[in-house]
């Protein structure tokens, strides 16, 4: 369940997140950006989540205003990856508390964090929902404990 | 839950994100941008030494502008900086700028390794997975080099938490991706195959993706997970929906876990072990009986997680391909899914399909559901669903529904998307040449794809049916009688126009009986399109052109007309132009022998592998095309085609590898090759390769052709394995062929033998002569299975004997005009010598094979030799008679260099051949040999005298003749020096 890429950007085509597994240059990114954008968001709502995309398979899904949009390899399960998409939506759902597009916009550090926990080197390595906020929360209260330690100095 | 952007410091941070997307336009944006871009810089620059926070803020915000697609070219010293901060936040924002930003190579990865090195050895959990993460974001090959040998040790150390380990085995197989040469197999690899084991399932799910990625390379060292993978599935399936709490995604148990044991088993054979292996199909059929049961949740996550795994295993069962129950199971449940509502079931059920139609066990199962497929194809909204469709049916195809799914992925193409059609053409040609039982159905198909898809039919389609043309004669009518009738369309594609320049260039003879197809009206019709083209479309019209003047000589005076034209002789293309007056003159100085070799019909394309299934599976990648499939196109080909793998390749099409077996074609190539184009090729004008015997001398220059071609020189064109050209339909006998003098020679000391053989006609010839007269017998046999029609021979003597004075009198009666396959028919020649001569009789031979009318003129092997009457004499007579014979003209002397055996023997039997006495004890040196006869003519008789002094030494001979009549002395003279 390789992913060379996910991607998260707004039905405006703005990019929200962009998590790149592969080596790419900067340009190359855009490039694939901008293509796969323009794709999917030409597609209509019934669609198959799933695409053929140079030697990629793409598999996106909609959430409210956001499209999540992952490249997996030519072998991997498509399905398991929708779900793969579904368990960070809810996993930012958690976090966020019903997470909407603009928690993404301003606490993009958190969104990347999260997926970190998720997804490592484009495979999942905790797919326990439990433990993935666990693992925050942690480094949230770590947070907090020096925000403590500031006041208290 | 903690709202954590509420107490979270970096308000600036959210100000700054605020204040962006508040920009009414980009150039607001951008400005507001580069505002911040130069506070931040003079901040980093700044003499005050920036706190953590504060450093963090920026950095941060430096973050957001790259993500928003600005390049940044700052920070990335503060953002190393924060890594060694020992507030948590900072260094993770610290790591997520680097994780972001720092591409592999850049020279602060030095800096950067320092720190993760300080973080792994922290012991702190928190920092050691940050760092990790850093690791496996990165993955550049100098952190292979600083930590490969480091983190297999972190996976396997019994002390490790869950989290890091599930870190660390993850950031291994980056590294490993990356680098592999730098991760060293070794006591490690055994433990990490034991962590399919493990307790926790998180730690599982990671490094089972380590575990596949190893075992796809060594497959050996990692064998025993199989056994692990089955028993921890079979554990997984066999799980109540509650037992695995928080890994159960929507009421199915680890899907995630078990997509993942069921791929890592598809890196391996079916199981040796019988236990195993049994454990294993039946957590493989539980997978099956389940996607039957009623869902546990109407959620979509619920049937996408379980389907999933279901999907999964079918994966598996086609790789296995030996469980035929389980193979048709398989079947049937997708064949459930191609009608289901869901598209993405539909769309995978097709996807998945493809991949068991190619099994010998399902492939049957799969044909049932042709209907189903070929109705998603016409209906489904959904250009991907309906590309699986077009590939299910082309996977599903064999003889049995090749018509059917022809002609609807034929009629599909009508409306077919734009992006699937140049793909849906190559499917639809290599099928249709794959199981074409009859060509004029392939051909019928190829100009159908033409026609309805001009624009996407590739170089390789359409050369691949122009190949398959030529190399099969039984369709060659048929395609110039569609071709031209797909012509007649006022508008029609330009590959059409390709494709019917080139096949009624070679093959429009054959309906040129027709008056409605007239030669005249083929040109008409293709030289009405000729404007309307490209200019490589253009070159191959005009090769067409010269093609025809060689087919119809009737339309030469019309095409010399176009040629000559200032469009084309003075065209700014310089192909065009150089075309045009090298054909016009072709045209119009070369005999049409000459032309008919040169612009022979094209030869057999050699076998290779289908240039389009090449192409697709460029296109489709290397696993688009499965092994199955090739060997089967292998195997179909060659019964379908007669032998071999028919497929070229794109340059099988070039006539550079269409090897021209004919001289003339290679003098003429080295002229064409100057301006070298694809379109040139494909008439076969053009040859490289100089093929075995033609004498490929770069000097041979179409000059010399020209030069040699005229009527009183024999031609130039060596026709060196004697394939009779096709010839203009035209009353004149073509030229002696230019091999005809080298055939006579042959018989100047024989009577009996072959004269000539070509792959269609072999001629032996029996001959006896007393005095002045002589009979031939001519045996003509048909070495084809076809028959000879409008065989007709005619004898003539050619030059001196056609003006007043005749000197031979050769009489004979007309053959049959039908030669089957495989029979001989003999003629008789009787013939009467009247006076001496020099030129032997032509016989020229008339037939149509195939249609095409073969011309072919021969040297009748009557020298004047063969009215020799040996004289016997004694030395003193003959040095008499030697002496009386001394005026220079009726002396002929030549030296030349021995050419064949200087063996006594073998020199007596041909000076016996020739006719003469040999006479013993005469020259005083018995190395020489001479010689005494009387040429008998009607009118009086010519005494003749020979000396023949060889030097073995040095290779020569020199022979002297003294005749009473001087041309009897020369003509002797040049016969015999041929021989010896």
């Amino acid at each position: 369940m390789f992913f060379s890429f996910m991607l998260l950007f707004s039905r405006q085509g703005k990019l929200r997140l962009q998590k790149w597994y592969v080596p790419l240059s900067d340009k190359e990114k855009k490039k694939i950006t901008r293509e796969l954008v323009q794709t999917v968001l030409a597609r209509k709502p019934k669609m198959c989540s799933f695409l053929e995309w140079r030697d990629l398979k793409i598999v996106y899904k909609r959430y409210a205003s956001l499209y999540f949009c992952c490249a997996i390899e030519d072998q991997d399960n498509e399905l398991i990856t929708l779900e793969i998409i579904h368990r960070y939506v809810e996993l930012l759902d958690k976090y966020f508390g019903s997470v909407c597009e603009l928690d993404i916009i301003f606490n993009f550090e958190k969104a990347y964090f999260i997926l970190d926990e998720f997804l490592l080197g484009g495979e999942a390595q905790e797919t326990s929902k439990k433990n993935v906020l666990k693992a925050i929360e942690q480094a949230d209260l770590l947070q907090e404990e020096k925000i403590l330690k500031v006041y208290i100095n | 839950m903690p709202a954590v952007s509420k107490g979270d410091g970096m308000r600036g941070l959210a100000v700054f994100i605020s204040d962006i997307r508040n920009c009414k336009s980009k150039e607001a944006e951008i400005k507001r941008i580069n505002k911040e871009l130069a506070n931040i810089r003079s901040k980093f620059k700044g003499d005050k030494a920036l706190d953590g926070y504060s450093k963090k803020k920026y950095v941060c915000k430096l973050l957001f502008i790259f993500l928003l697609g600005h390049d940044i070219d700052f920070g990335h010293m503060e953002a190393v900086n924060l890594l060694s901060s020992n507030k948590y936040t900072e260094k993770q924002i610290g790591y997520l700028f680097i994780s972001v930003l720092v591409n592999s190579n850049s020279e602060l990865i030095r800096l950067i390794n320092n720190a993760i090195k300080n973080d792994l050895s922290s012991r702190n959990p928190t920092f050691m997975c940050l760092a990790l993460h850093c690791i496996a974001n990165v993955g550049s090959r100098e952190m292979a080099e600083a930590f490969a040998s480091e983190i297999p040790r972190i996976l396997v150390a019994g002390d490790t938490m869950d989290s890091v380990k599930q870190s660390a085995a993850l950031c291994l197989l980056r590294l490993y991706k990356t680098s592999p040469d730098l991760v060293l197999m070794g006591e490690w690899t055994s433990r990490v195959v034991h962590l399919l084991n493990d307790q926790h399932m998180g730690v599982v799910t990671a490094a089972i993706s380590l575990i596949t990625c190893l075992s796809q390379k060594n497959p050996d060292e990692f064998k025993t997970c199989v056994s692990l993978a089955v028993s921890r599935l079979s554990r997984i399936v066999s799980s109540a929906s509650t037992d695995l709490q928080d890994y159960t995604y929507y009421f199915v148990p680890a899907p995630w876990l078990s997509c993942k044991l069921l791929r890592l088993l598809q890196c391996y054979p079916p199981p040796e072990d019988g236990a195993v292996k049994g454990r294993l199909v039946e957590c493989l059929e539980t997978i099956l009986n389940k996607a039957q049961e009623p869902p546990k949740s109407k959620k979509v996550q619920h049937s996408n997680a379980k389907n999933a795994i279901l999907f999964e295993a079918i994966s598996l069962i086609i790789h296995y391909d030996s469980e035929p129950n389980l193979l048709v199971r398989a079947c049937n449940q997708l064949g459930q899914f191609l009608q289901h509502r869901e598209t993405n079931l539909r769309y995978l059920a097709l996807e998945s399909m493809c991949t068991l139609a190619s099994s010998e066990f399902s492939h049957e199962a799969v044909k049932t559901h042709i209907e189903t497929v070929i109705n998603a194809l016409k209906t489904e909204r959904d250009v991907s669903v309906r590309q699986r469709a077009a590939d299910l049916l082309y996977a599903m195809c064999d003889r049995s529904n090749a018509k059917q799914i022809v002609a609807e992925m034929l009629s599909y193409l009508e409306t077919a998307d734009y992006s699937i059609r140049e793909e849906m053409v190559l499917k639809v040609a290599i099928l249709a040449e794959k199981y074409a039982v009859d060509y004029s159905w392939y051909v019928d198909t190829i100009l159908n794809l033409i026609r309805i898809a001009g624009d996407y039919v590739s170089e390789e389609v359409w050369y691949r049916v122009i190949q398959i043309v030529i190399n099969r004669d039984d369709v060659q009518g048929y395609a110039a009688k569609t071709v031209f009738e797909a012509l007649q369309a006022p508008a029609c594609h330009e590959n059409m126009v390709k494709v019917g320049g080139y096949i009624l260039g070679e093959f429009g003879n054959l309906i040129a009986g027709d008056p409605r197809s007239s030669p005249l009206v083929q040109f008409n019709l293709l030289h009405s399109k000729f404007h309307l083209c490209s200019v490589p479309t253009r070159a191959l019209l005009l090769s067409a052109y010269i093609k025809f003047i060689n087919l119809f000589p009737e339309t030469k005076a019309t095409i010399q007309e176009v040629l000559r034209c200032d469009s084309q002789i003075r065209n700014s293309d310089v192909e065009l132009q150089q075309r045009a007056v090298e054909y016009l003159k072709l045209s119009s100085i070369a005999s049409t022998d000459v032309l008919a070799t040169v612009l022979e019909e094209m030869p057999p394309f050699p076998e290779r592998e289908s240039s389009i299934l090449a192409k697709l599976k460029k296109k489709k990648g290397p696993g688009a095309v499965s092994v199955t499939e090739l060997e089967d196109s292998k195997r179909e080909g060659g019964e379908l085609n007669g032998g071999g793998d028919r497929g070229p390749d794109t340059s099988a099409m070039s006539a550079s590898n269409a090897v021209s077996r004919h001289s003339v074609t290679s003098n003429l190539s080295y002229v064409f090759q100057s301006t070298p184009s694809p379109s040139a090729d494909l008439l076969g004008i053009r040859s490289s390769a100089p093929a075995g015997t033609a004498p490929a001398s770069a000097g041979n220059l179409l000059v010399d052709v020209f030069s040699e071609a005229g009527p009183a020189a024999p031609s130039a064109a060596v026709n060196d394995d004697g394939f009779l050209s096709s010839a203009p339909p035209s009353e004149d006998p073509a030229p002696p062929l230019s091999e005809a003098d080298e055939l006579l020679n042959k018989f100047v000391c024989k009577n009996n033998g072959v004269l000539f053989e070509n792959q269609l006609l072999q001629i032996g010839i029996k001959s006896e002569y007393r005095q002045n007269l002589g009979r031939m017998y001519l045996f003509y046999g048909n070495k084809t299975s076809v028959q000879f029609a409008s065989f007709t021979t005619s004898v003539s003597c050619p030059g001196e004997l056609q003006s007043h004075i005749l000197s031979l009198n050769v009489q004979t009666k007309q053959v049959e005009p039908l030669v089957e396959g495989g029979a001989q028919i003999q003629q008789v020649l009787n013939i009467e010598c009247l006076t001496d001569f020099s030129d032997a009789p032509l016989l020229n031979i008339k037939f149509r094979y195939g249609g095409a009318l073969q011309n072919l003129t021969l040297k009748l092997p009557v020298t004047i030799n063969k009215f020799f009457q040996p004289t016997e004499m004694s030395s003193h007579d003959f040095f008499q008679r030697w002496k009386q014979l001394s005026q220079p003209q009726q002396e002929a002397q030549k030296i030349f260099k021995a050419n064949h055996s200087m063996d006594t023997e073998v020199l007596k039997a041909k000076l016996l051949g020739l006719g003469t006495a040999l006479l013993d004890n005469v020259d005083p040196n018995p190395e020489n040999y001479v010689c005494a006869g009387v040429i008998q003519t009607k009118g009086q008789q010519v005494g003749c005298l020979l000396r023949l002094e060889p030097n073995a030494q040095a290779q020569m001979y020199r022979l002297t003749l003294r005749c009473s009549k001087d041309s009897v002395s020369r003509r002797l003279c040049e016969l015999l020096a041929e021989q010896f």
